[in-house]
This record gives structure tokens, sequence and C-alpha cells, in this order.
């Protein structure tokens, strides 16, 4: 436990004395804030009139808070790459591993630590989306409960999608290729949900479930259905165990 | 303290090291020698609990590597060949890290960071960045690492590579200061280095146990035949070098001289004995009695250069070559 959380605070401790966070933060702050943003609230003064005709009051929560959290799950989708390439690569490649593996440290506390580390990062980021949102909140009246189920959606996403790259990246020493493939698998997904949203065969059901980025969809609803959740859990744990086999097949393969 | 029984680790087709045993005693510093590619790096790894044995045990400090590895990994202190450092840190926060994971508490991790920035003499650099270090001080930042947790077993794999002569000499004195309550295994491919620093050596070739014995003792059982160089004065008379050549040569129990670049006003000589024989009284009387000056009659000591050589060569005459790396 006081492993994890020495690993966890010297990941982090990497992480922001590296450009890589401010990379990532900046990044979403550009698109998020710049673009997402920028382009719901254009849609928002297009559409504001119909409303006032209909003399009915806007949904913040359907028209704006959900399209932009959706979108932020997009963004986030091909960001998390930045994040987890260097958590195992970087460490093969320097020689530290040697240190981490001869020191009195299980193999399970290395990758919790890691894991938790980048999971850490990724929630700061998440966290910006909330400051665009928090003016909703002072001059609007937004449900806060489905936002609230939005993020653990996005986080249950992310730490899913950071545990595949962690796995990734403990594969190779090359950070470039652990980034590449970690990229390749996000946009798989990414299509893979657009591609087979709307066929019914058993095989494009099967894709589509098996594309992680669909169980959000019960999420930005608002809604936690206990079977997302599980989902996203248990690919967690397979990913994050099949990094402990990664590990250990380093100390035989080396 | 260290005891390895059999040890074999082999690579998908490669055998690093072939069934090495030895035993190395509480207190010692010994020495881990052989050409590149021998098979010490994997020795040392396997004595880490880095990687695992094909076959064979071994026991760290009275822990088995495969069954306890954690409680083994508590207990030793390993500096790689490349030092496992984090350019991103500074040195005193990677040494505090170092220290946690190593199982220091909070309590204690303060004074321990500063004990060995004392010892390794990086007080100079203590707040700088480790990638803006230079390699002297990184070796040393990376020793550092590996005795921040006061270990009972040190393993140091090329400890002195990269550092300059001044850089070495403290080195082995920091090595030689943690000796007594400290277990040393350090490999190297510089044989002085074992000859100024360790009690024992293990020389390993082609992943072969080749000779373990003290300094001494390897000198010894190498040196059957006495060499002695023989220094003889001249003057404006003589005598020619062919003349105390030949005289040399007919010592009994002589069986082979060498002239050697004379010096100023005296005739160089190297003569080797055969096999067990006690030439130096002879060699003295027989210049002595040709009325010459005899000015030094000095034993030659086998160096460790040519005892590695001599027992490497050895090894791999006598086994064609099956092993290759080490280093992988």
């Amino acid at each position: 436990m006081k492993n994890t959380f020495l690993i966890c605070r010297k990941e982090l401790r990497s992480y922001f004395a590296s450009p890589i966070a401010y990379a990532v933060l900046a990044l979403f702050a550009f698109l998020f804030g710049g673009i997402g943003v920028y382009s719901q609230v254009a849609q928002l003064v297009r559409m504001a009139p119909q409303f006032q005709m209909q003399g009915q009051p806007m949904n913040l929560n359907d028209w704006v808070i959900r399209p932009l959290l959706d979108f932020a799950a997009t963004i986030a989708l091909f960001l998390l790459p930045l994040i987890t390439m260097r958590l195992f690569a970087e460490e093969k490649r320097s020689g530290t591993m040697e240190l981490l593996l001869t020191s009195p440290v299980r193999d399970l506390e290395i990758i919790m630590g890691k894991w938790i580390g980048a999971l850490l990062l990724y929630i700061s980021v998440l966290a910006m989306s909330a400051l665009n949102l928090s003016f909703l909140f002072l001059w609007g009246k937004p449900d806060w409960k489905p936002v609230l189920v939005a993020y653990l959606g996005l986080i249950l996403q992310g730490g899913c999608l950071l545990a595949i790259g962690a796995f990734i990246s403990s594969l190779t020493r090359n950070q470039i290729v652990a980034g590449g493939a970690t990229f390749f698998v996000c946009l798989i997904l990414y299509l893979l949900r657009l591609f087979t949203a709307y066929d019914s065969t058993l095989t494009y059901q099967v894709l589509n479930y098996l594309s992680i980025v669909t169980h959000m969809e019960s999420f930005s609803k608002g809604v936690i259905d206990s079977k997302d959740v599980i989902f996203y859990l248990s690919m967690t744990f397979f990913a994050l165990f099949i990094t402990s086999r990664s590990m250990e097949s380093l100390r035989w393969r080396s | 303290m260290i005891k390895v029984e059999g040890l074999t680790k082999r690579y998908a087709s490669t055998v690093a090291v072939d069934n090495i045993s030895f035993e190395v005693e509480k207190g010692q510093i010994v020495g881990f020698l052989g050409p590149n590619g021998a098979g010490k790096t994997t020795t040392m790894r396997v004595l880490t609990c880095f990687l695992p044995p094909t076959a064979g045990t071994a026991n760290v400090a009275g822990f088995d590597v495969i069954e306890n590895p954690l409680e083994v990994k508590k207990r030793i202190g390993y500096l790689p060949e490349s030092p496992p450092l984090y350019p991103e840190m500074e040195v005193t926060e990677y040494l505090t890290f170092a220290g946690r994971i190593k199982g220091i508490s909070s309590r204690d991790i303060r004074s321990r960071v500063d004990d060995v920035i004392g010892k390794c003499a990086l007080g100079e650099v203590r707040n700088k960045l480790i990638a803006k270090l230079s390699k002297g001080y990184r070796q040393r930042a990376g020793l550092a690492q590996a005795i921040i947790h006061n270990p009972e077993v040190l393993i140091l794999d090329e400890p002195t590579s990269g550092l300059d002569p001044k850089q070495i000499i403290e080195i082995r004195d920091l090595l030689k200061a943690l000796a007594p309550d400290h277990t040393i295994i350090l490999s190297t491919h510089i044989l002085s280095e074992v000859e100024h620093s360790c009690e024992r050596v293990i020389i390993i070739s082609d992943g072969r146990l080749v000779a373990i014995d003290s300094v001494a003792n390897l000198t010894n059982r190498l040196r059957g035949s006495e060499a002695v160089t023989v220094e003889v004065e001249t003057a404006v008379t003589g005598p020619l070098p062919q003349e105390v050549q030949l005289r040399l040569e007919q010592v009994p129990g002589v069986s082979r001289v060498v002239a050697r670049e004379p010096k100023e006003n005296r005739l160089v000589f190297e003569v080797e004995s055969l096999q067990g024989r006690h030439i130096r009284p002879d060699l003295a009387r027989s210049v002595v009695q040709a009325g010459w000056n005899l000015s030094e009659l000095r034993p030659v000591g086998l160096s460790l250069e040519e005892i590695f050589l001599q027992l490497t060569a050895a090894e791999s005459k006598d086994s064609p070559k099956t092993a290759e790396g080490g280093k992988q």
C-alpha cells in the first residue's frame, strides 16, 4: 500500500516534471474549451429563439452539458496514449526498471502505483472541463446529478483505457511505439462505435459491445447501469492483470 | 552469506551461465572477473532476483532467490551496469524515493539520505537535477542508491566504469570502509581493480567458473616456474651481452634467458627457471664468480592480467565455444 503510494507520487512528479502533463492539459483545454465550448455556444445562440418561441426553458443538461461531455470523452480517447506511453517503456529504456524490480516491492504495487498516477493525471485533465461547466451552474440551473454520473463514466472509461495503455507500454522499451500502438487501439475503438452502431448482425453487436466507448452512453444519459460499470471494472482488471503477466515475462525473457 | 549452487541461466538458444557454484562469506569483498559477455551481469541479476535461474539455486543472506525474493531484495543493494537514475529528479529526491521503496521509514529517511550523500561525496550536487550530472556523479548517485538502506549484501556491476582515477580511488576507499559489515560482490573486467580492493576473486569465462581463490593464492598457483630479472653492470671493459647471456644459460635449472632493452650502463635479462627450481642463489653466485657486478636480482610476479589470460585461454581451449553473451 505504502509502496503503491510512493510509486504513484513518483509518477505524478515525473508527469509534471516533464512536458507531458502540460502538453496533455493544454491540448485538452484548447480542444474542449476552444472548439467544444465555442461551437456549443454558437449552437446555443442559434437555437435560443426557438426555445423562446416554444415558451419553455431550455434544458441545459440535454442541450449543452451532454454533447460537451461526449466531446470530452472523444478528446480523452486520443490524449490517453500521451499519458500511458511512458509508463513502462521509459523505465525499461533507462534501466530504472532494474531499480524497481530489485527493490522489495511487489509487481502489483508497481502496476497499481503507475496506473493510479496516470488516472490522477487523467482526472486532473477532466477537472479542466469542470471549470468550463461551472459557469453554467453559475448562471443557469442544470441538474448536477447526471453531470456527476457522466464524470463517473468518463473516469471509468479512462481507467479502462489507461490500463490497456499501460499494458501496451509494458511490451516495449520505445515510448513512440507504445504511444502509437495505444493511439491505434483508441482509434479502432472510436471507429468501431461509428461503424457498428446501426447494424444488428451478431458480429457487429459483439464488436459494438467490446468497443469500450459504447458503454459510455448510459453514463452520459445520466444513468448508472451496473452492467456497464461491471464491464469497465472487469476490463480494467483484465488489462492490469495482463500487464502483470507481461512484467513477469520481462524477467524471464529480458 | 551468499551461496550459489549449480546455477544455470539459459536464454532462448544460448547458455549465459553454466552450472556455477560458489560461496561468499560475510564481510568479504569478492571480485567477479571475466571478459565481456562471460555471464557476470547475468549471475548478478540472478542474485538480485531480477532474473530467475533456469536451474540451480542461489541463497542470499539466508533466503532463496526464488522462494523469498522480497526478503532477499530487502537485504541487497544493487548497482546495475548503467545506474538506474530518473533524470527528471533531483539527487536528494531520487535518493529519498529509492530509500523509501527499499523500506526506510519516513522518519529515518532524511538522516539516511544525508548519510549516503556524505559517504558518496554528493554534497555539491544534492539539489541538482540528475539529468545535469556528470558521469562520475551519476555513478556515485547510483552507488548511493545501492547503499542507502544499509544492506547486508552489496552487488555492484562495474562500479568504477566511467570514473576518473581519483574517483576510482575514492570508490575503492568507500568500499573498503563498508566491507566489515557488508558483503560485497563487484564485477569488473579491469584486473588491477580486483588486486586493489578484493580479497577473493571469482573468474568466469563463457559462463563457466574458471577459478575461485584469493588473489595471492591464484598468483602462487600459477607461478609454477620462477621468473627473475637480472641486471649486470657494464664498464668500458665489458662484459659483452652475449657473454653474460651464455653464462646465465649455463646455470643449472634455467630454461630460458631473454635479453631485454639494456639500461644506462646495465644489461638486463629475464631468466625463467624450469618447473619447481629455485635458481636465484645460483644465478647470483654465477654472476659474481665471473667477476661482474650484479646490480639487481628481482623475482617477477605474474600479474593478475597474465593469470587471467592463462586461465581463460586454457578454458576456451578445453571447451569449444558453446555459450555466448550474457548481457542481453
